[in-house]
């Protein structure tokens, strides 16, 4: 559990567009990495590079290396499929399967890998994933009711249960927060804070004070202009970067006095 | 002036309003009207038949017993033909929604819609120049290799116009409507979903057997319904290719068959004359009580998993 991420001269492109240039960096494992930045400069499309999940998308590709612990995710004959399991996604938007209920969508992933389980095994699982997303005890009296007769909040926190059942080496968070209300967005970054130990947490987030609340490190991305590839900026401990950082452009961004 | 005195306000209605809740009104009435109206022409025309006596149904001693093969015969056909089309409307539908580059999708999609273009007869006749001669020597084969399973038993029909080639011919009838609707069902299955299935690692059949076929399920037994409806109401392809005789069987190859209600109105209907034309009738009304019941139990499936549907 819980491997360190070398990123080496990334770009990526769609079609002939390039949508991120040239980044180089270092997480580490064991700690909370936020990706800050004006929409359209990236941090999205970077972050799912992570786990091959941009490959969803029909024209997207990726020049350089992206090492999870010595390992090239895009060394050739390496499955994306594999990579996804080792590398879990929390979107944006809560997205519990609906035909599913709460116990099954924990299940999910796991069931992909090894589907033959004993009952027991199965619900020693869904408990020790729904408390390990501060679920359980909101949940687990109905357990087979639909995931999506939940709030937002507990919707959220299902997905990350149901990321955290497959016990992967690094959680990728796309905005978890921005579909919701502020309780739910202190649960799921009290959460974010205990996963911690566990695992390695990668967050994009608009939210400049969730940042600083939540990451040990900040990297900043920012584009020229409209058309131009997204670039990292400055990536520094999360203390500096909203204190005193080097570049000036990450100072008017921090401070609000960006654009 | 007191409060309760003061005028009601109301929303000022616009003739716009009018019009379309005036439009949407009729229509929807005239669509029942219609239906009650089909319903009170075959019941009223079907009560003398009910009590015939054996003189005019052709061998049979009451009109349930001449009915029944005839009920038989048409749940069987359509049942086959629902049996082998659905897996192939299935997989075309996904092979055009999630495999397929996007240009051959389209023109894929435009053949389908095609094929429900084509007029039953000339499918009828297509089963009789083409298929049956084309089967034969698959029927002789089945019925030499596996005839020991009852359903392909011997001795096989010589000229292959079985019941199993009227059930490809109706299959091939009802696979594009299975498989247009299909197909729009899977492109509607948030995007979200998918994601969420291959960010955890799901390969993409995985990804369409968790978010694609379960999000898709009601859209695929309505679809699954209305192509049975097809098949159970369809006449002249069955007409033209089935010699019917009556008789209850479920073997595929021989060439003593079951006929259908409705290819058996359109044989017997020119002749008909008198109180055969009420057994007629009646037989249809049997027909639309069938097709009435399958898709009254296909809205019970839908509706038992409606908090699973993804629609809340």
């Amino acid at each position: 559990m819980s491997k360190r991420i070398v990123v080496d001269d990334l770009n990526v492109f769609y079609g002939s567009f390039k949508a991120v240039e040239d980044v180089t960096l270092a997480i580490e494992p064991r700690t909370v990495t936020a990706f800050i930045g004006p929409s359209g400069c990236g941090k999205s499309t970077f972050l799912r590079t992570l786990n091959r999940m941009h490959e969803v998308i029909p024209g997207a590709r990726v020049e350089g290396k992206v090492l999870l612990d010595g390992d090239d995710l895009y060394a050739p004959g390496v499955d994306p499929v594999l990579v996804r399991r080792q590398v879990g996604m929390v979107f944006q938007r809560p997205n519990p399967f609906p035909t599913m209920s709460i116990r099954d969508n924990v299940l999910a992933g796991v069931k992909l890998n090894n589907r033959r389980m004993s009952k027991g095994d199965a619900d020693e699982l869904v408990e020790k994933s729904l408390q390990g997303a501060n679920l359980w005890n909101e949940v687990k009296d109905r357990l087979a009711k639909p995931g999506s007769g939940l709030s937002g909040g507990q919707q959220q926190r299902l997905c990350i249960a149901r990321a955290i059942a497959v016990e992967p080496d690094v959680i990728l968070m796309d905005e978890p927060c921005s579909a919701l209300d502020p309780i739910s967005t202190l649960a799921i970054e009290d959460l974010i804070e205990e996963m911690k130990n566990d695992y390695t947490i990668v967050i994009v987030t608009h939210n400049m004070q969730q940042a600083s609340r939540v990451s040990d490190r900040t990297a900043f991305f920012n584009i020229a202009g409209t058309g131009k590839p997204g670039k990292l900026i400055e990536y520094d401990d999360t203390a500096t970067m909203f204190s005193k950082p080097s570049v000036q452009a990450t100072e008017d961004y921090v401070s609000g006095r960006f654009g | 002036m007191t409060a309760s005195a003061a005028p009601r306000l109301r929303a000022k209605t616009r003739p716009g309003d009018r019009v379309f809740s005036g439009t949407a009104i009729t229509a929807g009435s005239v669509i029942v009207a219609i239906l009650a109206a089909v319903a009170i022409f075959l019941i009223a025309q079907s009560i003398p038949a009910l009590t015939v006596g054996a003189d005019d149904l052709k061998g049979a001693d009451s009109f349930w017993s001449y009915v029944g093969p005839l009920v038989f015969g048409t749940l069987w056909a359509a049942g086959l033909a629902l049996v082998l089309a659905l897996p192939v409307a299935l997989g075309i539908a996904l092979f055009i929604s999630h495999y397929a580059p996007r240009r051959l999708a389209q023109a894929l999609g435009y053949v389908i819609d095609l094929l429900a273009a084509v007029p039953s007869v000339v499918f009828g006749l297509w089963g009789i120049k083409v298929l049956a001669p084309m089967v034969l020597p698959l029927y002789v084969w089945l019925s030499d290799n596996v005839g020991w399973i009852p359903l392909f038993s011997g001795p096989v029909s010589g000229t292959g116009r079985t019941i199993l080639t009227v059930a490809i011919v109706l299959a091939v009838m009802i696979l594009p409507i299975i498989t247009a609707l299909c197909r729009e069902v899977f492109l509607q299955t948030p995007r979200l979903h998918e994601e969420a299935a291959l960010a955890l690692g799901a390969t993409r059949w995985e990804m369409i057997q968790m978010a694609v076929l379960p999000f898709g399920r009601p859209g695929i037994i309505s679809a699954a319904m209305l192509g049975l409806g097809r098949a159970l109401g369809e006449t002249m392809a069955v007409a033209m290719v089935l010699s019917p005789s009556v008789l209850i069987s479920f073997v595929l190859l021989q060439s003593q068959n079951p006929t259908t209600i409705a290819a058996n109105i359109a044989l017997n209907f020119p002749e008909a004359h008198g109180i055969g034309v009420n057994v007629l009738i009646a037989t249809g009304l049997v027909l639309f009580v069938i097709t009435f019941a399958v898709n009254a139990v296909a809205r019970v499936v839908i509706n038992s998993r409606k908090a699973f549907s993804g629609a809340n």
